[in-house]
C-alpha cells in the first residue's frame, strides 16, 4: 500500500472535516427557509426565495469544494503572492466601483449577483501570511518577523474600515490568536485580552457604587483585577521567588484595610487603596527589576502602571474628550444604557427570539419572532436567533457543539501538517471560524457588541458561503496532499 | 525539527480558549432559553411593535400674523392582508369610492412591494378627505384586517404666493438616504419654504413601544411606556411676505410673464415675490396632486419656475446704476464730468444708440434720462485707462469684482430653493470667447446691463435695497422669524460693498432724478420721494420691461422690482407696476385713482410668440 503512488490525494481529504462542514450547511440551509419564508409558503426552491437562492449559492460552494480538492495543492503556496497582492488592489478599487449600500462600499455588483471581495481577502491573505511564516528562519518571538506578519494582516484590514466595513475589517484580528500559536509572545495576546477586559468592565459597571465606600463598582473591580493579573503574572514568570507571595499578602492587605475603613470607620473612595496596591506592585517590580536586572520584571511592573494608567485615560476620554453622541455610542455597545427603540431594538429582539424557544425549540417553519420580521437582518447576521427560537436550546447548542468539533478536528490537522505553511494556514482557517462565531453568536445573545460579521455556513449570501468554503477546502487540500506524502 | 523553538503546546491553550468559548456560550443559551421565562412570556404573549407617531407641522403666517398654511386632518386606510378575509368587496369599494377593478389593482400593487409583510399593515389609499372618512369609519368594524392611520395634509388659506410656500410630497428614495429621519411614506417639503425651513417645520417624529398578541392585537405599552418618545411638533414660521402686497403684485401681473419683488432695505426681509404665471398651492395637496404637477410641469410658460429667483434676464438699464457707483469709486467719471450723445454712443466707427437729450450731459441727468452713450464712455474709459490696469484683463477683473460685491453673478443665497447665479462674465470668459483679441467696445454693451449680463428680479431688487440703504445689504429672505427657533445669522449680518456712501448718495440723486425728471416721471406718489430707475432690455423678442426703485428717498421703507417679459419700454409695465407695489405698502391701500389703474394693469394681457421659452 504504501509504495504505491497515489493518484487521487483528493480521495484522502478529511472525512470528519467534510461531514462537519456538509451538517453546518445543511443546518444553515434549513435555518434560512424558517427565517425568510411566510406560514404557508412552502417553495423552497424557487429563484425567487432566499432559501431557493442559498441552494444555488450551496451548490456552487460544493462545486468549488470539489474543484479546490482537485486541484494541485502547491499551487496555493505559489500563487499565494500574486493572490494577496491582486486581492490588495481589488480592495483599493472596491470602493470606487461599489454602490453605496447603507453606507458601506464594499460590495460589487455582477449584474444579478453582488459580491463582497473583503470576503475573499481573508483567504488570500491566510495564505500569504502562512508562505511568510513558512520560511526558514522566520519565527514570531522575533519581534523583526512579528512586524512584518503583522503588516501583511494590517495591510487589508486598513483597505477594508476604507470600505467603511469595521465589522469586516476586525476579523483579521483573528490572525493574531494564530500568530500566538506561532510563537508570539503571550503576554501581547495576555495585554490586550486585559485591556478589553478593563474598558468593558470599567465603563459598564461606572454606575454603581460599592456598598459602603464612594468607589464606582467598576473602578474598584478593574484595580482588583489589575492586581490579581500582576501577582499572577509574577507567578508565572517569575516561579521560586517570593515576590508573586508578597505582592498577594501585601496587596491584598493593603485592598482589605481601606474598605475595612470605609465600611466600619467612615465611607471613604477606597480606590485610593487600590492605585496604592497596584503602584506599590508595580514599584516593587521595577526596584526588582532594577536590582536582579530582568527583563521580565522590568515587563510586569510595566504592566502593572500601564494597566493603572490605561483604567483612568479610559475613564477620562470617556467623560471629557468625546461628544455626547459618541459617549451614548459606546454605551449603547457595552449595554450601559438600553436603547430599545435605537441599536438596543435589534439585540433585544434577538434575544427575545432566542428565549422564546426553549428546550425543544417550536419547530421547523413556527417561530413567530421571525417571521413577524421582528428581528431584524434575520437570515443574514441574525441567522442564529431563527435556530434558537426554532430548534430551541437542543439546536442552538448542537450548533456551538458543531463548531467547537469543526475547530478542535481542525486544531488537530494543522498540529499534524508536515510543513509550517499548512500548519499555519489550517491555524489561519481556525482562527478566523472561531473569531467569526464568537463574534456572531455572542452579539445575538447580546453579551458581544453588535459588529455586523455573518455566522460561517448559516448566513445568508453566497460571498460568505463561498470565502469559507474557499478557506476550508484549500486547507483540506493541503492535508489530503501532506497525507499522501507521508505515506 | 530545524531548530526553532517550539510552540506546539499552545495548542492546548488555543483549544481551551474555543472550549471555554462554547461553554459560556452555551451556559448563556440555557439562561435565555431555558432558566428563564421573562423572554419565552415576552414573545409567546407579546410582541414589540414600534408604534410611529407623527408630529404636527410647523404653521406659516405672514408679517402680520396671517395664518397661510395649516394642517388638517387626513386618514390613511391601511391593511393587513393576514388578517383580511371574508369582506364585502363591493360594499368596501362602495364606500371608500373606487371601482372593483381598482381594488383588485391595488392589492396587487400592495403584494408586489418590495418590503411587503403580510403580517403588517400596508397603506391601502392614502389621505382621504375628513368628511369622506367619516361613513367608511362607521362600517370599519365589518372591513376586517382594514385599519386607518391618522396624517395631516397642508392646506392654505389663499390661492397666493405658491412659488414662496411650496409644497410637501412623499420622500423620495434620494431623501431617504440623505437623511435617516425619513422613512418611506414620510412627507417632506418639495418647494419654496416647506423645503428650506424643512428642518424646523417639520418637528420630530415620537414613538411608542406597544405589545402586541400572537393575534395581533394591542396589549398596552411596553413597560408602561418608559421607552416612549412624544412627538415634538414642528416650530410655526412668521413669513417676512405682505400677503396684502403679494395678492396686489400677483393681481397686477395677470397675463403677463415677469416677477415682482419688493425687499424692506433696513433689513432684507422680502416683502413680497410674484411669479407669472403662477399656480394654486391648494392644487398641489391631496391625491390630485400628481396628475396637477404633472400638467403645471408641461405647461410651455412653465408656471413652476419662480422667475423671481430662478428667471436670468438682461437687468437692461437698471444696471447702470451699478456702473455709476464702480466709475466713481475708480476714478473713471467724476460727478461733474459730462460726455457727449448725439443720438448715441460714436467711437472708432462703432455706434450704440440712445434716445434724444441734452448733450453733453453730467452724471445726475444721465441717470435721469438713462444715457447710454454716457455708460459707454464711462466703461471705455476704465477699459483703456492703460496707468491704472496693466490690460483689459485686469480691468474687467476689477469690473467683476465690483458686481460680484453687489450681489450679482452668484447665488444671493435667499432662503428658497432653487435660485440661479445669473451671468457676470470675467476676463476668462472674453479670452476664451474672442480668443484674447477684445477691448472696451468689444464688450461696451455690458456697461448698460446688456450684452453677456444677466440677473436674476432678486438681484436687482437687492441692487435697489443697497442704493435705499447707501452702500450695505442684507441677504434677502423671506422668513421673519422662527418660533422657539433663530433665524440664521448670514440672514442678520450687513454686506457693505467696496463703494463709498458719498457715491451713494449720487446714486440717490440720479435716481430721484428719474422720477422728478427723467423715464421715470410716473413714478411719483403723492406725498412721498420716490427714486427708480427704468430698464428696457433688449432680447430676441421684444423688449423686456423692467423697474427698479424705492421710498421714500430718505429712511427707504420699500425697494420693489417689477420686470415683465417682453412688456416693452421701462415706462409701459414696470413703471406703473412698481409704483402700485410701492404706494400700497406705503399708504397700506390704494387710492382710487391707482386702483383704477392697477384694474387696467390686470386686465392687460401680453401676446406671447410661439418662439420656446
Amino acid at each position: 500500500m504504501s509504495d504505491k503512488p497515489l493518484r487521487y490525494p483528493a480521495f484522502h481529504a478529511d472525512g470528519l472535516t467534510i461531514v462537519l462542514y456538509l451538517a453546518l450547511i445543511a443546518f444553515g440551509w434549513v435555518s434560512i427557509c424558517g427565517a425568510s419564508h411566510e406560514l404557508g409558503d412552502t417553495d423552497f426552491l424557487a429563484w425567487s426565495s432566499r432559501s431557493g437562492k442559498q441552494m444555488v449559492w450551496i451548490g456552487l460552494a460544493l462545486t468549488l469544494g470539489f474543484i479546490l480538492l482537485m486541484t494541485d495543492d502547491r499551487y496555493f503556496e505559489a500563487l499565494s503572492g500574486v493572490a494577496y497582492w491582486l486581492m490588495m488592489a481589488l480592495l483599493i478599487v472596491t470602493p470606487f466601483l461599489a454602490k453605496d449600500i447603507k453606507g458601506s462600499r464594499s460590495w460589487i455588483s455582477l449584474g444579478a449577483v453582488s459580491l463582497q471581495p473583503a470576503e475573499f481577502a481573508k483567504c488570500a491573505t491566510a495564505l500569504a501570511i502562512a508562505r511568510y511564516i513558512g520560511r526558514f528562519g522566520v519565527t514570531l518571538s522575533d519581534m523583526r518577523s512579528l512586524m512584518r506578519a503583522s503588516a501583511i494582516v494590517l495591510l487589508p484590514m486598513v483597505l477594508i474600515v476604507m470600505q467603511r466595513e469595521t465589522g469586516s475589517a476586525l476579523v483579521y484580528l483573528a490572525f493574531f490568536l494564530m500568530f500566538y500559536r506561532e510563537g508570539m509572545p503571550g503576554g501581547f495576546l495576555f495585554t490586550a485580552t486585559a485591556a478589553i477586559i478593563y474598558f468593558v468592565v470599567c465603563l459598564r459597571f461606572a454606575e454603581d457604587l460599592m456598598p459602603m465606600t464612594l468607589t464606582p463598582v467598576g473602578e474598584y473591580c478593574v484595580l482588583l483585577l489589575i492586581w490579581l493579573f500582576t501577582t499572577g503574572m509574577a507567578r508565572v514568570y517569575c516561579p521560586h521567588t517570593p515576590h508573586a507571595r508578597r505582592m498577594l499578602l501585601w496587596g491584598g492587605g493593603v485592598f482589605a484595610v481601606t474598605y475595612l475603613m470605609s465600611a466600619f470607620i467612615v465611607p471613604i473612595d477606597v480606590a485610593w487603596g487600590g492605585i496604592t496596591a497596584c503602584v506599590g506592585c508595580a514599584a516593587y517590580m521595577g526596584w526588582q527589576a532594577l536590582g536582579e536586572r530582568m527583563g521580565r520584571y522590568a515587563f510586569i511592573a510595566i504592566f502593572a502602571l500601564g494597566s493603572t494608567a490605561f483604567l483612568y485615560m479610559t475613564d477620562y476620554t470617556l467623560n471629557n474628550i468625546l461628544e455626547p453622541h459618541q459617549q451614548t455610542r459606546v454605551r449603547v455597545l457595552l449595554g450601559i444604557e438600553e436603547n430599545i427603540s435605537g441599536a438596543g431594538y435589534n439585540v433585544n429582539q434577538s434575544k427575545i427570539a432566542i428565549g422564546s424557544g426553549g428546550l425543544e425549540g417550536k419547530g421547523f417553519m413556527n417561530g413567530t419572532q421571525t417571521k413577524l420580521k421582528y428581528v431584524p437582518e434575520q437570515d443574514t447576521d441574525f441567522i442564529f436567533c431563527t435556530v434558537g427560537e426554532e430548534q430551541g436550546f437542543i439546536g442552538s447548542a448542537g450548533v456551538l457543539l458543531l463548531f467547537l468539533a469543526l475547530i478542535l478536528r481542525l486544531i488537530h490537522l494543522a498540529e499534524r501538517q508536515s510543513s509550517k505553511f499548512g500548519r499555519v494556514y489550517g491555524y489561519c482557517v481556525l482562527s478566523i471560524l472561531c473569531f467569526h462565531v464568537l463574534i456572531n453568536v455572542g452579539m445575538v445573545m447580546g453579551i458581544m457588541p453588535v459588529i455586523g460579521i455573518p455566522l460561517p455556513f448559516f448566513s445568508y449570501g453566497g460571498s460568505s458561503l463561498w470565502g469559507f468554503t474557499l478557506l476550508l477546502f484549500i486547507f483540506l487540500r493541503i492535508d489530503a496532499a501532506d497525507r499522501c506524502r507521508l505515506r | 525539527m530545524n531548530g526553532e523553538p517550539n510552540f506546539s503546546n499552545r495548542k492546548y491553550i488555543i483549544g481551551g480558549i474555543a472550549f471555554c468559548i462554547t461553554v459560556v456560550y452555551i451556559l448563556r443559551l440555557l439562561s435565555l432559553q431555558i432558566m428563564s421565562d421573562d423572554y419565552k412570556k415576552n414573545a409567546d404573549s407579546n410582541a414589540f411593535r414600534k408604534e410611529i407617531q407623527y408630529p404636527s407641522r410647523g404653521l406659516i403666517m405672514d408679517r402680520k400674523g396671517r395664518l397661510l398654511v395649516y394642517n388638517e386632518s387626513s386618514y390613511n386606510i391601511m391593511v393587513v392582508m393576514n388578517e383580511q378575509r371574508g369582506i364585502d368587496t363591493l360594499d368596501f369599494c362602495q364606500t371608500v369610492g373606487i371601482t372593483r377593478d381598482h381594488y383588485i389593482r391595488r392589492m396587487d400593487e400592495i403584494k408586489a412591494k418590495p418590503n411587503y409583510s403580510r403580517y403588517t399593515p400596508q397603506v391601502f389609499m392614502t389621505q382621504i378627505p375628513a368628511e369622506e372618512f367619516s361613513v367608511f369609519r362607521e362600517k370599519l368594524f365589518r372591513f376586517k384586517g382594514f385599519s386607518v392611520e391618522k396624517r395631516s395634509v397642508r392646506h392654505y388659506t389663499t390661492g397666493l404666493a405658491a412659488h414662496l410656500l411650496g409644497d410637501v410630497g412623499e420622500v423620495n428614495d434620494a431623501d431617504i438616504e440623505n437623511d435617516d429621519y425619513y422613512q418611506s411614506g414620510d412627507f417632506i417639503g418639495k418647494l419654496g419654504v416647506e423645503r428650506s425651513y424643512e428642518k424646523q417645520l417639520r418637528g420630530e417624529k415620537g414613538m411608542r413601544i406597544m405589545l402586541r398578541d400572537v393575534h395581533g392585537r394591542t396589549r398596552g405599552h411596553y413597560q408602561d411606556g418608559r421607552y416612549d418618545r412624544a412627538p415634538v411638533p414642528g416650530h410655526d414660521i412668521t413669513l417676512s411676505i405682505d400677503m396684502d402686497l403679494q395678492a396686489l403684485a400677483e393681481r397686477l401681473l395677470e397675463g403677463k410673464l415677469g416677477a415682482i419683488v419688493a425687499i424692506e432695505p433696513a433689513t432684507g426681509e422680502i416683502l413680497c415675490m410674484a411669479s407669472s404665471p403662477t399656480y394654486d398651492p391648494r392644487d398641489m395637496v391631496g391625491r390630485n396632486r400628481g396628475a396637477n404637477h404633472l400638467r403645471l410641469s408641461r405647461d410651455p410658460m412653465r408656471p413652476l419656475l419662480n422667475r423671481a429667483i430662478m428667471g436670468t434676464y438682461p437687468p437692461g438699464s437698471t444696471f447702470k446704476i451699478t456702473q455709476a457707483l464702480l466709475g466713481l469709486q475708480e476714478g473713471s467719471i467724476t460727478p461733474d464730468i459730462a460726455f457727449p450723445c448725439n443720438h448715441g454712443f460714436n467711437y472708432k466707427g462703432l455706434h450704440l444708440g440712445c434716445h434724444g437729450h441734452a448733450s453733453p450731459i453730467p452724471l445726475v441727468p444721465a441717470i435721469g434720462t438713462s444715457c447710454n452713450a454716457y455708460f459707454c464712455w464711462n466703461l471705455n474709459r476704465m477699459f483703456s485707462n492703460r496707468s491704472k490696469y496693466h490690460n483689459v484683463q485686469e480691468a474687467m477683473t476689477v469690473w467683476k469684482d465690483y458686481m460680484v460685491d453687489m450681489g450679482f453673478g452668484y447665488k444671493l443665497g435667499v432662503d428658497l430653493p432653487g435660485e440661479r447665479r445669473g451671468m457676470i462674465p470675467n476676463a476668462d470668459y472674453y479670452d476664451s470667447h474672442y480668443r484674447g483679441a477684445w477691448n472696451a467696445l468689444t464688450v461696451i454693451s455690458i456697461s448698460i446691463g446688456q450684452g453677456e449680463v444677466t440677473a436674476t428680479p432678486l438681484q436687482i431688487c437687492n441692487l435697489a435695497a443697497t442704493v435705499a440703504n447707501r452702500g450695505h445689504y442684507y441677504i434677502p429672505h423671506v422668513v421673519h422669524s422662527i418660533k422657539g427657533g433663530q433665524l440664521d445669522t448670514l440672514y442678520t449680518r450687513p454686506h457693505r460693498t467696496r463703494v463709498d456712501r458719498k457715491y451713494y448718495d449720487l446714486a440717490v440723486a440720479g435716481m430721484r432724478r428719474a422720477v422728478t425728471g427723467g423715464t421715470c416721471h410716473a413714478a411719483n406718489i403723492p406725498g412721498y420721494e420716490v427714486c427708480g430707475k427704468t430698464g428696457t432690455a433688449q432680447n430676441r423678442g421684444h423688449d423686456h420691461s423692467a423697474f427698479m426703485g424705492f421710498a421714500p428717498m430718505d429712511k427707504p421703507r420699500i425697494a420693489v422690482v417689477a420686470y415683465v417679459e417682453n412688456g416693452g419700454f421701462g415706462a409701459v409695465y414696470g413703471v406703473p407696476i412698481g409704483t402700485l407695489i410701492m404706494e400700497q405698502y406705503l399708504n397700506g391701500s390704494l387710492s382710487e385713482a391707482s386702483e383704477k389703474r392697477a384694474a387696467e394693469i390686470q386686465a392687460k394681457r401680453i401676446k406671447y410668440g410661439d418662439y420656446v421659452r
